[in-house]
C-alpha cells in the first residue's frame, strides 16, 4: 500500500508527513476515526511526537531474559528479529537474551506514520525504526537511572553493555536485577539514540529469532490454533461475486457425524452459508454436500474476454489526468519510424500466501477474543466490534504469526474477519476457526487489478524519449473506500499509477493518464502494487529504446535517469559492477537482461542471466543490487531479495493468471493457477546493498517489480520478440 | 511352454514365409492351451483395432508418454507439481509416484491409486514428445517388440491387460477432485480382455502404417 | 467412523475417524501434531509432507483408511533423526525461513532426499524439492542448505 507522503527520511518523525484527510470526504470521518492524525484545521501544526511507552515494548524479566513486542505482523519478512535488534541496540542489551512477540491491537503499536496498527507499504523498518531506536534508548536510560539511584552516583557516570550497568568504582548490576526499580522511573521525554558508529548490532548479518520453531513443526500460525471447545466453520460462497443464497438444503450435510450447524450469513457482498462442525474435514464433507440454489439474477457476470475488448478500447482514450507536463505536439508530429506504440495486458492476480486465511473468534456476549494473522490489526478489530456490536476495546485482538500475506491480510473490508466473527456471534461463547480452503482462495477475489496499458513514445533524435503518452486502465483499489482520499487525485488512484507516474527517468513531454473501470470483481493490493506492472511496462519499453538507440540497456539508463536519482544510479552502478564479469563470459544460448526500479523508498537494480529451457524461462542467475538507506539485518535484507524475486516470477508462469468466464473464477487450485516452483526462480542470486547512512527504506515489496522485466529483457535479446502480455505462455 | 521357445530360427524363417504368422513363437504359445478356433488375420486386426482404442485413451496413454513425465485429465496435460519420469520411472527420491498414489483410489481426495503406481518405460510411449498420438501400427509393433515390451509374447501380453493393477485401474479409476468420475475407456476390462485374446490368438497382427 | 491403530513417530497412537479422512487431518486434529500443514489439499505443494512406510507422502491426499501399518513419521521426528537433525541445524545457520509455513514440508522432502541420495546433486536437488510450493520463494536459500547438510553428513 502507498501513500503519497515521504516515510521518514531523517532522524525524527517527519514534520510533512502526516496524511491529508479532507473533512468534506465521503470517507473522511470514518477515516478520521482509524487515524490518530491531525485534520486539515491542525495543518501546519507538528504532530505532537509521540513517547512511546517501553513497558508496553520491552519485559526485563528477573532472570534476564528480554521479550520485545513486535507492533507488526510477522509473515516472512523478518521484522520479529530486525526491530528488536534496533531496540536492543540502543537499549545495549545481551542479544543472546532478547526473544520476540507479536503486539495485540492496541493503541500504542499503530505505525506512527499511517496511523493504524498494520504491516504494508514496506513500512515496518522505515516507519518504525527510530521509535525503536527510541523506545531501546528510554530503556537504557530508565535503567541507568534505578542503577544510579540505587548507587547515587549521576547517570552520565554509568555506562551500558550486553544487558549490564557499568558504574563507577566497579560497581555493576545486570538489567534483570535492575528491571523492577527501572519500571518505576519516570519515562524520560526525549533520549539521545546513539550515533550509528556505535552500533553493536544494527548493520550486522544477524539469524532470524523464529527459525527453529519454524523447522521442528511447533511454531503455531493461525491455522494450528486449538482452543478448548473450539468448532471450525467454512463459508460456501456463491459462484460469483455479490451472490445470494435463494435456498439451502442441508440434510446430507447435517446428517455427518460431528457436525454442528448450517446457517446463512452476510458476506461483505450478498450472502453464503457457514457450516460449523467439529473439525475441518468434517465442515468440508458437509459443505460438498450442501445443495445451495444461488440467486445470481442481480450480479454482475465479470468476464476477462469482455473485459480486454472495454479495456483495451478505453486505453485509447485520454483517462483521468495522473501527471501532464511538457507538450505532446511532437509525439503528434514525429514519424511512425521514430514511434513507439506499445499495448500492454497484465492479468488478474491471486496472492495465494501458503498459509489458508483463517481467523478465530470467540464470542461472550460484552467481549470478544479474536486470533488472526492480520496486516491491518485496528482496522479488523474494528470491523469484528462492529460485527458484534461491541467497542473495539472490547474486542481483544491477538496477532498470530501468519504464512505469507503479500497483501492479502490486509483488507479494507476486514471479510474474512466479518464472516468469522457472524459465525461466532451465532454461536456465543463457542470460539470458531473459520478456515478459507484453497479454492475458496484462489477463487475469492481480491486480486490484484488486471491491467491494460497504452503507451506512445516519440524518439528523439539522440535515442533517449522525447514524448511519452501513457494511459493506464484497471480498478481502483480503494474507490469508495476510506483510503480514497489520500489515495485518489483527480480520478486517478494512485496505486494504479505507481511507477510511471512519479518515473525517475527523465521525460521532458510526458502525460499519464487513468481509467478505473468498476466490473464485479473485488480488487486489493498485491506486494509492490501498482509497481508490478508499471515497473514492466517502463523498464521493457526503456529496453526497447536502448536497443533502438544501440546502446548497452545500462549506459542508457544511466544517462536517462534524473541526476538527482540517488538510489536507482547508485544500484544500477553496483549492479553492473558486480556482474560485469560474469556478463562477459555468458555461454551460448545464453543472454542477460536488466531493470531498475524504485518503489516505497528503496531503490533496486536487477541483472539476470538467461536461456530458454523446454519453452520456458531459465533463470542462471540474477545479480541484484539495492540501496534501501541504512541496511539494518543484511541478512534479512539479502533473503528478502533473493526470496522476492522468486515471488516477482509469479507473474511470468504460464499459469499465472485468474481469468472469468461469465462471472465464473476457471482456475480452482494450484494445479489451475500456478506459482513458481524451484525449477521456475533463479538457480542463484546475489545481493549486493549500497553503503549508505541515510534513514532505512523498506524491503519488503522493491524485490518484485524488477525481476520480470529483467527476465524479459534478456529474453528479447534472445528471440528478438517484444512481450508485452502476461502471463507468459509463449516465450 | 518352454520347450516352444527354443525351436530353430529356420523354422520360424519357413513359417514366416508362409505369411500366416507375424510372430511365429506367440502361436506355438498358444497351442499350449485349449485349442481356440483359429482367428483371421483380418479378425486379428479388428481385435487389434479395439485394444488400440483403450491404450489411446487417456486413462492408459497419460502413464505410456515419450517425456520425462506423465500426463493427467482427459485433455492429458502434464501432470502439475512438476512430478517426473525418475530412473525407473517411479519419480525420483522425495517426489515419487506413491508420495501421493496409493494402492487404491482416493475418491475422498481425487487422487487415483492402484498397486505399484509407477510410469511405462520410455520404449512404452504411445505418443510423441509433443503429445501426438502415434499411429496404430507404430504402437503395435512396439508393443510386440520383444527388446521394447520386457520381452512379452503374446500370453504375456494377455496377462498384463488381464491381471496388472495400473491395467486394471484404468476400467475403475475413481472420483476426481471435482468430484465428477473419471471418464472410461471405450471398451470395459472383460471387452478388453477378450479383444486382447483374439488378436494374441491371430498372431498379434500389426496394421502396415496406419 | 472407524477406529485405526496408526504408528506415529514411533508410537502407536488410535484414532477413530471417517475412512475418507487425509492423514494429514487425522494428523492434526485427532493427534494436535499441527507441525504438518494444510496449503491446498490436492497435493500441488508439499506442505503436508510426512514419510509414510520411509517414503515421502503428501498426507493430504492419503486418506486414513490406506494408510496399514506402515509406520508414519512427521516433521515433529526430525529433530531426533540423525539426518533430520542436521538438516534442521542447517536451516537455522543458514536462514532458510521467511514466513516458514512450507517449511515442514520442505524438510521432509530434503531429508527423504538426503537419505536416499546422500550427495546429491544440484539436479537431483532440484527434481526432489521441485514439487514443493514456496510462496515467499526460499528456493536458493533452501538449494544451498540442502548442498551444506549434504557436506555435513558423511
Amino acid at each position: 500500500m502507498t501513500v503519497t507522503i515521504n516515510p521518514a527520511t531523517t532522524h525524527q518523525l517527519s514534520r510533512r508527513s502526516f496524511l491529508r484527510v479532507s473533512a468534506t470526504a465521503a470517507g473522511g470521518l470514518l477515516v478520521s476515526l482509524y487515524l490518530d492524525l491531525p485534520l486539515p484545521a491542525q495543518e501546519g501544526a507538528a504532530p505532537k511526537a509521540k513517547a512511546y511507552p517501553p513497558d508496553a515494548f520491552v519485559h526485563i524479566k528477573p532472570d534476564g531474559k528480554i521479550v520485545i513486542t513486535v507492533n507488526r505482523l510477522e509473515f516472512g519478512q523478518g521484522v520479529q528479529t530486525s526491530l528488536p535488534m534496533v531496540l536492543a541496540d540502543e537499549m545495549d542489551a545481551d542479544w543472546s537474551q532478547v526473544t520476540a512477540e507479536l503486539a495485540p491491537a492496541a493503541d500504542v503499536y499503530k505505525d506512527p506514520i499511517f496511523g493504524i496498527q498494520m504491516v504494508g507499504g514496506s513500512g515496518s523498518i522505515a516507519h518504525s525504526f527510530q521509535q525503536y531506536r527510541e523506545l531501546g534508548a528510554r530503556t537504557r536510560a530508565m535503567l541507568v537511572a534505578a542503577a544510579a539511584e540505587q548507587w547515587k552516583v549521576a547517570p552520565e557516570q554509568c555506562q551500558t553493555e550486553a544487558s549490564v550497568v557499568h558504574g563507577p568504582g566497579g560497581k555493576s548490576a545486570k538489567y534483570g536485577e535492575l528491571a523492577e526499580a527501572a519500571a518505576k522511573q519516570p519515562v524520560p521525554a526525549t533520549v539521545k539514540v546513539k550515533d550509528p558508529a556505535q552500533f553493536k548490532l544494527v548493520g550486522k548479518n544477524t539469524r532470524r529469532l523464529d527459525s527453529r520453531p519454524k523447522c521442528d513443526g511447533s511454531l503455531k500460525f493461525g491455522l494450528d490454533l486449538d482452543l478448548p471447545g473450539m468448532k471450525t466453520a467454512v463459508v460456501a460462497h456463491p459462484p460469483m461475486f455479490g451472490g445470494r443464497v435463494k435456498s439451502i438444503d442441508d440434510k446430507a450435510a447435517r446428517a455427518l457425524a460431528g457436525m454442528q450447524d448450517v446457517f446463512e450469513i452476510p458476506l461483505a457482498k450478498g450472502t453464503g452459508v457457514a457450516v460449523v462442525a467439529d473439525k475441518f474435514w468434517t465442515a468440508k464433507q458437509a459443505r460438498d454436500l450442501l445443495k445451495v440454489e444461488w440467486d445470481l439474477s442481480s450480479v454482475e457476470p465479470a468476464d476477462s474476454g469482455k473485459l480486454w475488448t472495454q479495456y483495451k478500447e478505453l486505453a485509447r482514450t485520454v483517462g483521468n489526468v495522473a501527471v501532464s507536463r511538457g507538450d505532446q505536439k511532437e509525439l503528434d508530429a514525429s514519424s511512425e519510424s521514430s514511434r513507439i506504440v506499445a499495448e500492454f495486458e497484465f492479468p488478474y492476480l491471486a496472492h495465494t500466501p501458503m498459509e489458508p486465511l483463517n481467523t478465530t473468534v470467540r464470542f461472550d456476549g460484552d467481549k470478544a477474543e479474536v486470533w488472526a494473522g492480520s496486516q491491518f490489526q485496528t482496522i479488523d478489530q474494528m470491523a469484528v466490534a462492529q460485527t458484534l456490536e461491541l467497542k473495539p476495546d472490547q474486542v481483544t485482538f491477538h496477532t498470530e504469526y501468519a504464512g505469507g500475506g503479500f497483501g492479502r491480510r490486509a483488507v479494507i473490508d476486514s471479510h474474512v474477519q466479518r464472516e468469522a466473527a457472524v459465525i461466532a456471534k451465532k454461536l456465543r461463547g463457542t470460539p470458531v476457526k473459520l478456515i478459507w480452503t484453497r479454492e475458496d482462495d484462489v477463487q475469492g477475489g481480491y486480486y490484484r487489478p488486471m491491467f491494460a496499458h497504452r503507451v506512445e513514445i516519440g524518439i528523439g533524435a539522440d535515442g533517449t524519449p522525447a514524448a511519452w503518452r501513457h494511459v493506464i486502465v484497471g480498478q481502483s483499489l480503494v474507490a469508495g473506500t476510506p483510503f480514497a482520499a489520500m489515495l485518489i487525485k483527480n480520478g486517478v488512484d494512485s496505486t494504479a499509477t505507481e511507477g510511471t507516474a512519479d518515473t525517475a527517468y527523465n521525460i521532458p513531454n510526458f502525460h499519464v493518464s487513468a481509467h478505473h473501470p468498476t466490473p464485479n470483481v473485488p480488487v486489493l493490493w498485491w506486494r509492490s502494487v501498482g509497481h508490478t506492472h508499471n515497473a514492466f511496462v517502463m523498464e521493457t519499453l526503456i529496453d526497447e529504446l536502448a536497443a533502438r538507440a544501440k546502446m548497452n540497456p545500462i549506459a542508457y539508463r544511466l544517462k536517462l535517469l534524473k541526476p538527482d536519482a540517488g538510489k536507482l544510479r547508485r544500484s544500477l552502478a553496483l549492479a553492473a559492477e558486480k556482474s560485469i564479469a560474469w556478463r562477459g563470459k555468458l555461454p551460448k544460448g545464453h543472454a542477460w537482461g536488466v531493470a531498475c526500479h524504485e518503489a516505497f523508498g528503496t531503490g533496486v537494480a536487477c541483472v539476470t542471466d538467461v536461456s530458454i529451457e523446454n519453452g520456458r524461462p531459465r533463470i542462471h542467475r540474477a545479480t541484484i543490487a539495492v540501496d534501501c538507506g541504512l541496511a539494518v539485518n543484511p541478512l534479512t535484507i539479502e533473503a528478502q531479495f533473493q526470496a522476492g524475486v522468486a515471488f516477482g516470477l509469479s507473474q511470468l508462469m504460464a499459469k499465472g493468471a485468474i481469468t472469468l468466464k461469465e462471472g465464473r473464477v476457471e482456475q480452482r487450485n494450484f494445479d489451475g493457477y500456478t506459482p513458481p516452483y524451484m525449477g521456475d526462480a533463479p538457480v542463484a542470486v546475489d545481493v549486493h546493498i549500497v553503503p549508505s547512512t541515510e534513514a532505512p527504506t523498506g524491503c519488503g515489496e522493491p524485490p518484485v517489480p524488477v525481476i520480470s522485466p529483467a527476465v524479459v529483457n534478456a529474453l528479447a535479446r534472445l528471440t528478438g520478440k517484444r512481450y508485452r502480455s502476461l502471463p507468459l505462455t509463449a516465450v | 511352454m518352454k520347450k516352444l521357445y527354443s525351436l530353430p530360427a529356420a523354422i520360424c524363417v519357413v513359417l514366416a514365409v508362409c505369411g500366416a504368422w507375424s510372430t511365429g513363437p506367440a502361436l506355438r504359445e498358444a497351442t499350449a492351451q485349449p485349442k481356440p478356433a483359429p482367428t483371421s488375420r483380418m479378425d486379428g486386426l479388428a481385435a487389434w483395432q479395439q485394444v488400440y482404442s483403450v491404450l489411446t485413451h487417456p486413462r492408459c496413454i497419460n502413464c505410456h508418454t515419450a517425456t520425462n513425465y506423465p500426463q493427467q485429465g482427459d485433455d492429458r496435460h502434464r501432470h502439475f507439481a512438476n512430478v517426473i519420469r525418475g530412473q525407473l520411472g517411479t519419480g525420483v527420491p522425495a517426489l515419487r509416484c506413491i508420495t501421493c498414489h496409493q494402492s487404491a483410489n482416493a475418491d475422498s481426495t481425487g487422487v487415483p491409486g492402484a498397486h505399484g503406481w509407477h510410469l511405462a518405460p520410455l520404449s512404452m510411449k504411445w505418443q510423441d514428445t509433443n503429445d501426438k498420438i502415434l499411429p496404430s501400427s507404430e504402437v503395435c509393433r512396439a508393443l510386440t517388440d520383444r527388446s521394447k515390451n520386457s520381452g512379452l509374447g503374446g500370453p504375456g501380453l494377455l496377462k498384463h491387460h488381464t491381471e496388472e493393477p495400473l491395467v486394471l485401474w484404468a476400467f475403475h479409476p475413481g472420483r476426481s477432485i471435482d468430484g465428477t468420475m473419471r471418464t472410461l475407456p471405450p471398451l470395459t476390462h472383460e471387452e478388453f480382455v477378450e479383444a486382447t485374446g483374439k488378436w494374441v490368438a491371430a498372431g498379434m497382427p500389426c496394421p502396415q502404417n496406419k | 467412523m472407524e477406529s485405526y491403530k496408526l504408528t506415529v513417530n514411533g508410537q502407536t497412537r488410535e484414532v477413530t475417524a471417517d475412512p475418507g479422512t487425509p492423514l494429514l487431518w487425522v494428523l492434526r486434529e485427532e493427534l494436535q501434531m499441527t507441525g504438518t500443514k494444510y496449503g491446498c489439499g490436492i497435493a500441488a505443494c508439499g506442505a503436508c509432507t510426512v514419510h509414510l512406510g520411509g517414503i515421502a507422502t503428501r498426507s493430504c491426499v492419503v486418506p486414513v483408511s490406506l494408510v496399514g501399518t506402515r509406520p508414519i513419521v512427521t516433521i515433529e521426528a526430525m529433530a531426533n533423526d540423525p539426518v533430520g537433525r542436521v538438516v534442521q541445524d542447517t536451516w537455522v545457520a543458514q536462514d532458510v525461513v521467511q514466513c516458514g509455513y512450507c517449511q515442514s514440508g520442505q524438510i521432509m522432502s530434503a531429508v527423504a532426499l538426503l537419505k536416499s541420495t546422500p550427495k546429491p546433486t544440484d539436479t537431483n536437488i532440484e527434481e526432489s524439492l521441485g514439487g514443493n510450493l514456496c510462496r515467499c520463494g526460499t528456493y536458493v536459500r533452501i538449494r544451498e542448505a540442502i548442498k551444506a547438510a549434504s557436506q555435513k553428513l558423511k
